[in-house]
C-alpha cells in the first residue's frame, strides 16, 4: 500500500460459507482501496471463487458482512443490491457469454437491459468498448465462433461496458498458456488504469499476480492468511506465504537448470 | 413407511411452492423489464412458427384416422351422416387441446427446458444476476407470454387442419357427401366447444412451458449431479412432468366444464 | 437483418392462428352470434329425452334456429324447452312440433311443421301442439325380440 489512510471501497467482515459440512469460507476478511488491483491467491480449492462469488452474490454467504462504498450490503435490502450491482462487474472463469447472441449483442446485453439509453448510445458504446478490446471487425460472430483469448476479451468487455467502480475477476487467465497469461495481466493492469476502475482478481499465477498488483492477499482454507504490498509478500516470513511462494521459487529454477542445459534431478534419476 | 409418506408429502407441496414462486416472480420481474417484447416475438418464434409444421402434420394425421375409424363404426349403425359429429367433437374438445399441447412439449418444451439447463450451467444465468439483470424476466417470462398467446393458436390450427383431414377421409376415402360433414360439424360444435377447447390451450400453455422453464432453469439442483448429465435429467424431467400435467389438467378441466 | 426475418414469421404465424381461432369461434361456434337476429318461443313435450342445449331447430329438413334450454314444468311436470328462431321466419300459432332423430342413433332435433293460422307466434309466445321423443329402448327392445310385427303379436310396445 502506498498512500496509508486510503479510503476504501470494499470491505468485506468475516465471510462464512458452507457447503454442507465442508467448510470452504471461514471469517475471510479483506479491505479493497479505491482504484487499486488486488490479488487474491491461493491453492486450488483454497476458497477463492467461492469468496469472489460470494462478493458478486452469485452464492449467498452464511454469515459475514460486506460493505461497498459505506454502505453494508444487507441480505434483505434489494435496492441496496441492485445499486451494487449497476456498479460491479463480474468476470466468470467460464467467461459466461451468452452463446445465442452476437458479440455485439453480449456487450450491448447490460447497457440495454440495466440503462435506460437511446439505441444509438448502446450501439456506440458498445462498439466503442469492442474496438478497445480489438474485437470490433468480429462485432457479428457468436462467442462459439472466437478463439479461448478472444472470448476472454470479448467477456472483459462486457464487464467494463457499463462503466464499472468494481470488476471482479475469477481466474481471468485459466486454462492459458504462459504467454496469453501475461499478455491477460497486462490487459487488465493497462484498462484498469485507463477506466479507472477497481480490480479484485483470484488466481493462481503468482509471478503475474505480484507484478500487476498493487496489493496482494493469500487465502488458505478459507482464512487470508496474508494481506499486504507485493514487495511484502515477497519478504513475508509467514508460513503459508512461504510455501506458496516456494513451490513457484522451484519451479523457477527448475526452469532455469533447463535452460542452462542441466538435466532434472528427479526421484528416478 | 408413514414417515416416507409424510416427507415425500412435505416435498410435494414445497416444490409447489417453489414453482408458484418461480412464476409469481417471473411476472413481478418481467413488469420492468426493458425490450421483453423482442424476447417475446423470439420466444412466439420459437413455440410458433418452428413448431408449426409439427402441428400441422399431426393434427391432418389425427383427423384423417378419426375420419377412417369413425366412419367404419358409424357405417355399421348407417349413420355416416354423424362423422362430423364425432370427428369435430373429439377434435375441438379433447384431441385438439392435448395433442397440440404435448406436440409443443416434445419440440419446444424440451427445447426450453435443455437451453436454460445449459445457460445455468455454463453460468449465463449467474452472469445475467451480477449484470443486475433479472434472469427471471430476461429467459422465463418471455416463454410463459408467449405461450398464453401461442398454445391457443397452435390449438384452433390443429382443429382446423384436424376438421379437415375427417372430410378428407371420410369424403374422398369414403365417399361421404362433404356437404353431410361440414353440416354436421358446424352443427355439432358449439360455442361452449370453443371456449372449453381454448380454455384447456391456455391452461395446458402455462403450466407445461413454467414446467418446462422451471426444470432446466433449476437444473442445477438436480440430484443428477451437474453438466451434461443435470441438463439431460432436468430436460426429461421437464418432458414427463409436462406431459403429465396435460392429461391431468385435461381431465380435471373437462370435468369441471361438463 | 436477422430480427426482420424473425418477424416476418412471427407475424405470419400470428395471422394464421388468428384466423384458426376465428374460424372456431365464429363459424363454428356460431350459435351465440346467432342469438342477435332470432327470437324465442317455448315448446311443451311431455318428454325431451335425448334432446341436449345446442341441438338444431328445423322446418321442412332446413335448420332454422336451435335449442336454448331445457326445464321441467313444476305444475305439471312437462318438459319446456326453449328454442331460437331466425327472426325472418314466422311460425303460424297452430304450428306443430316434433322431436325426431337423424339416423337411428344420432342427434335428436326438433322438427317444425308450420299450421296455417293467420296469426303467428310472437317471442316468449308457447307451442303445445308437440310430438314427443321416440322411445329408443322400446324400440331396441322390440328388435332384441326379433321382428316388430311378432313382438307387437305378444304384447303391445308401450306408446310414448
Amino acid at each position: 500500500m502506498t498512500a496509508a489512510p486510503q479510503e476504501m471501497l470494499l470491505k468485506i467482515e468475516g465471510l462464512h460459507k458452507c457447503f454442507g459440512e465442508q467448510a470452504v469460507l471461514a471469517g475471510a476478511s479483506l479491505a479493497v482501496p479505491r482504484g487499486s488491483l488486488v490479488a487474491i491467491l491461493g491453492r486450488s480449492g483454497a476458497g477463492k471463487s467461492v469468496f469472489l462469488k460470494c462478493l458478486a452474490d452469485v452464492i449467498e454467504p452464511d454469515a459475514g458482512e460486506i460493505w461497498f462504498d459505506g454502505r453494508l450490503l444487507a441480505r434483505g435490502d434489494a435496492g441496496v443490491r441492485q445499486h451494487f450491482r449497476s456498479r460491479c462487474s463480474f468476470l466468470f472463469q467460464s467467461n459466461a457469454l451468452f452463446d445465442s447472441l452476437t458479440a455485439l449483442e453480449n456487450v450491448a446485453l447490460p447497457l440495454e437491459q440495466t440503462m435506460d439509453l437511446p439505441a444509438g448510445e448502446v450501439r456506440e458504446r458498445s462498439l466503442e468498448a469492442l474496438k478497445q478490446l480489438e474485437l470490433e471487425a468480429f462485432w457479428d460472430r457468436y462467442p462459439g465462433q472466437m478463439s479461448g483469448g478472444m472470448q476472454k476479451r470479448l467477456a472483459l468487455a462486457r464487464a467494463i461496458v457499463t462503466r464499472p467502480e468494481l470488476v471482479l475477476f475469477d481466474e481471468p487467465t485459466a486454462g492459458l498458456d504462459p504467454v496469453r497469461r501475461n499478455a491477460v495481466f497486462t490487459m487488465i493492469a493497462k484498462y484498469q488504469r485507463q477506466f479507472g476502475f477497481t480490480a479484485l482478481i483470484v488466481t493462481h499465477d503468482v509471478p503475474e499476480a505480484l507484478v500487476a498488483a498493487d496489493l496482494v492477499a493469500l487465502l488458505d482454507t478459507g482464512r487470508m492468511v496474508f494481506q499486504g504490498s507485493p514487495g511484502e509478500f515477497i519478504a513475508s516470513e509467514e508460513a503459508m506465504v512461504i510455501q506458496f511462494r516456494d513451490s513457484e521459487k522451484e519451479l523457477s529454477k527448475m526452469l532455469a537448470s533447463i535452460r542452462r542445459g542441466e538435466t532434472i534431478h528427479t526421484e528416478d534419476t | 413407511m408413514v414417515r416416507a409418506v409424510g416427507r415425500y408429502t412435505l416435498e410435494i407441496v414445497q416444490s409447489l411452492g417453489d414453482v408458484a414462486m418461480f412464476v409469481g416472480r417471473s411476472f413481478r420481474m418481467a413488469a420492468g423489464s426493458r425490450k421483453l417484447g423482442r424476447r417475446v416475438v423470439r420466444a412466439m418464434f420459437e413455440q410458433g412458427a418452428r413448431c408449426l409444421p409439427v402441428i400441422l402434420i399431426v393434427g391432418l394425421f389425427t383427423g384423417l384416422v378419426l375420419g377412417l375409424q369413425g366412419y367404419y363404426v358409424l357405417n355399421r349403425f348407417g349413420s355416416e351422416s354423424l362423422l362430423g359429429t364425432l370427428v369435430s367433437l373429439s377434435i375441438v374438445r379433447e384431441l385438439g387441446p392435448v395433442l397440440a399441447a404435448l406436440m409443443l412439449v416434445g419440440q419446444a418444451g424440451s427445447a426450453l427446458a435443455a437451453e436454460l439447463g445449459l445457460q445455468r450451467n455454463t453460468e449465463q444465468i449467474a452472469a445475467l444476476e451480477t449484470m443486475g439483470v433479472s434472469s427471471h424476466a430476461y429467459l422465463v417470462a418471455p416463454r410463459l407470454i408467449a405461450a398464453l398467446m401461442v398454445f391457443p393458436m397452435q390449438t384452433a390450427l390443429f382443429c382446423c387442419v384436424g376438421l379437415w383431414g375427417g372430410s378428407l377421409s371420410g369424403s374422398l376415402l369414403l365417399g361421404l357427401e362433404p356437404g353431410i360433414y361440414w353440416s354436421a360439424v358446424e352443427r355439432a360444435v358449439e360455442s361452449a366447444d370453443v371456449r372449453e377447447c381454448l380454455t384447456k390451450a391456455v391452461t395446458f400453455g402455462f403450466l407445461t412451458m413454467t414446467l418446462c422453464a422451471y426444470h432446466g432453469f433449476n437444473a442445477h439442483r438436480s440430484r443428477a449431479g451437474t453438466g451434461a448429465r443435470a441438463v439431460s435429467a432436468s430436460t426429461t424431467r421437464a418432458v414427463v412432468q409436462s406431459s403429465i400435467i396435460v392429461l391431468a389438467a385435461d381431465y380435471v378441466i373437462t370435468s369441471f366444464l361438463i | 437483418m436477422k430480427q426482420k426475418q424473425l418477424e416476418y414469421l412471427v407475424g405470419g404465424f400470428v395471422l394464421l392462428g388468428l384466423a384458426a381461432v376465428l374460424y372456431l369461434t365464429v363459424k363454428l361456434g356460431a350459435g351465440s352470434l346467432l342469438g342477435s337476429d332470432s327470437y324465442r318461443v317455448e315448446v311443451r313435450f311431455s318428454s325431451a329425452s335425448g334432446l341436449n342445449v345446442g341441438g338444431s331447430v328445423h322446418v321442412a329438413g332446413v335448420p332454422v334456429g336451435r335449442v336454448e334450454a331445457i326445464r321441467v314444468d313444476p305444475k305439471d311436470y312437462s318438459a319446456i324447452v326453449t328454442v331460437s328462431v331466425l327472426a325472418g321466419l314466422k311460425l303460424p300459432t297452430d304450428s306443430m312440433a316434433s322431436i325426431k332423430t337423424t339416423g337411428l342413433i344420432g342427434d335428436k332435433y326438433i322438427l317444425l311443421s308450420p299450421g296455417a293460422d293467420e296469426t303467428y307466434l310472437a317471442a316468449g309466445d308457447r307451442i303445445t301442439l308437440t310430438e314427443s321423443s321416440v322411445d329408443l329402448e322400446g324400440l331396441i327392445g322390440k328388435m332384441a325380440f326379433g321382428s316388430l310385427e311378432k313382438d307387437e303379436t305378444k304384447e303391445p310396445a308401450p306408446v310414448p
